[in-house]
């Protein structure tokens, strides 16, 4: 893997993080958080761990944002921080 | 409290840059995490389970013990949501809508119930009118994603994939019926019984595979024990094997995988929900 | 100078996973909503699979997925098969089943949330707790 992509992708996924604990609106923080599983998932598909990629590919990029909708549904979506 | 907290993720960071000088080089062959066990799985696993995927064979045969648990920790899951949330009242406010008009009927506190049928049909409190757009693409995109998931499960050993990626696919099928549909539609193709079920039968499936090698005379989860019922050499039928508990695996996290959903979407009451 | 670009070419993702891992712990101590604190500990697991993985990773090697295995697997002639020309799959096996875990107890702790929610109306700690006190 060439280390720019690497890096491109790295400081991606950081300010994904950052975004999604500090975005004041919870489905906000949903969608983000589906955006930085994604980014990792092709982080790790970048250095060759494809079954790990594959699994964060179906598991945190989709269904962990589909739980995380529904609660926010069955919840609020009003955060103070 | 913000300041206390920047502290100690301060201190916490600053000693993991200060050991990460200690640490091998990023992509170093010679990393002393791969110098001990994981030459034998690269380069005797071919030879020993006949599979060329060694995630698989290393996550199915080499590590079984350990991935029966984690199974076993994900039917655990699905069980606490259940235990948590579920809700066995019937709700006393209901809506029906008249099919044929449109118009929508409203039972306050009532035990009172209409015959579900092609007249009247029950209905959410928050209910958005049908997107025929939508409900035809997801029909027809259903049983492809379905198809896909049975690949990668019956694939894992030669390609990335396996169980946990193909339930996990094969579970989002269902909650994407649930989503294009309503959640009453998708409950009532796959009931809540045959869920709670079919979570069971994954972890048995993998379990009763290792007792079974026990009866046949191995150790728990020997495959290549499975020679003596199959027709096959030990070391094809350890890859048989392997199959055996990706299947089991992938029941039982598709099962888990749609219950959790179902609870959370609909806070236990299994009518209304996203 | 150069010796001090090559260490932190060699270190630098390192560095990045610490900081990442550091996020999700401040989230998970400073942050007053509970979905946001769970957000928190899902960056900090992630931030860790993310540094096994990396240990497993080799310069120059290719995906675990051996190549030519068909024929070769039983009889025939053998495949020699160098183990410093395939990434490291342990840490893969070991993550893969970590992340499906995760996903797993993400599930519980959001059922956990909607049933705080049903009971307290808030998902905000200090409300949880004054509420708390003043029953």
């Amino acid at each position: 893997m060439h280390w720019q992509l690497d890096l491109f992708i790295l400081t991606l996924v950081i300010f994904c993080a950052l975004a999604a604990i500090s975005v004041k609106d919870l489905l906000s923080t949903a969608i983000l958080f589906g955006a930085y599983s994604f980014m990792m998932c092709l982080l790790w598909a970048g250095m060759g761990a494809v079954d790990v990629a594959f699994t964060e590919a179906s598991v945190g990029a989709g269904v962990s944002t589909v739980f995380f909708v529904a609660a926010v549904f069955r919840t609020t979506r009003r955060t103070k921080d | 409290m913000k300041f206390f907290g920047f502290l100690i993720v301060s201190l916490c960071g600053g000693l993991l840059l200060y050991a990460s000088s200690e640490f091998p080089d990023w992509g170093d062959p010679d990393s002393p995490a791969s110098r001990h066990l994981s030459p034998h799985y690269i380069e005797e696993s071919l030879a020993e389970t006949g599979v060329p995927n060694l995630v698989t064979s290393v996550l199915a045969d080499y590590r079984s013990f350990d991935t029966m648990f984690e199974t076993a920790v994900i039917f655990c899951a699905g069980l606490a949501c259940l235990l948590l949330l579920r809700k066995y009242k019937p709700e006393t406010d209901r809506y029906y809508r008249h099919i044929p008009t449109g118009v929508i009927l409203h039972f306050k506190n009532s035990r009172k119930s209409l015959p579900v049928g092609s007249e009247f049909e029950l209905m959410d409190a928050d209910w958005v009118p049908y997107d025929l757009v939508i409900k035809t693409v997801c029909r027809i995109l259903i049983p492809f994603i379905q198809l896909y998931a049975l690949y990668v499960v019956a694939h894992g050993d030669f390609s990335p994939g396996g169980g946990f990626q193909g339930g996990v696919i094969f579970g989002s099928s269902l909650i994407l019926l649930a989503i294009s549909y309503n959640l009453r539609t998708a409950v009532q193709r796959i009931k809540e019984r045959v869920l709670g079920f079919l979570c069971v039968l994954g972890v048995l499936i993998y379990a009763g595979l290792g007792v079974l090698c026990m009866f046949l005379g191995g150790e728990f989860l020997d495959y290549s024990r499975l020679a003596a019922i199959l027709p096959a050499d030990p070391v094809h039928v350890r890859a048989l094997g392997m199959l055996g508990v990706e299947i089991g695996v992938g029941i039982a996290v598709m099962a888990v995988m749609a219950a959790i959903y179902v609870n959370i979407a609909s806070a236990g009451r299994h009518d209304e929900g996203l | 100078m150069v010796d001090l670009l090559t260490h932190i070419v060699a270190k630098y993702n390192y560095w990045l996973y610490i900081i990442l891992m550091m996020i999700g712990l401040y989230a998970m101590i400073v942050k007053n909503n509970l979905v946001k604190k769970l957000v928190g500990m899902n960056i900090f697991q992630t931030s860790i699979i993310l540094f096994f993985v990396s240990i497993g990773y080799k310069k120059g090697a290719t995906i675990p997925i051996i190549e030519n295995a068909h024929g070769n697997g039983h009889g025939g002639k053998q495949l020699l098969i160098r183990a410093a020309d395939y990434i490291n799959p342990l840490p893969h096996v070991l993550m893969l089943t970590a992340i499906v875990v995760s996903v797993a107890t993400f599930g519980v702790a959001l059922a956990l949330a909607v049933k705080i929610y049903q009971r307290y109306q808030t998902l905000e700690e200090d409300e949880i707790r004054m509420r708390l006190t003043r029953k």
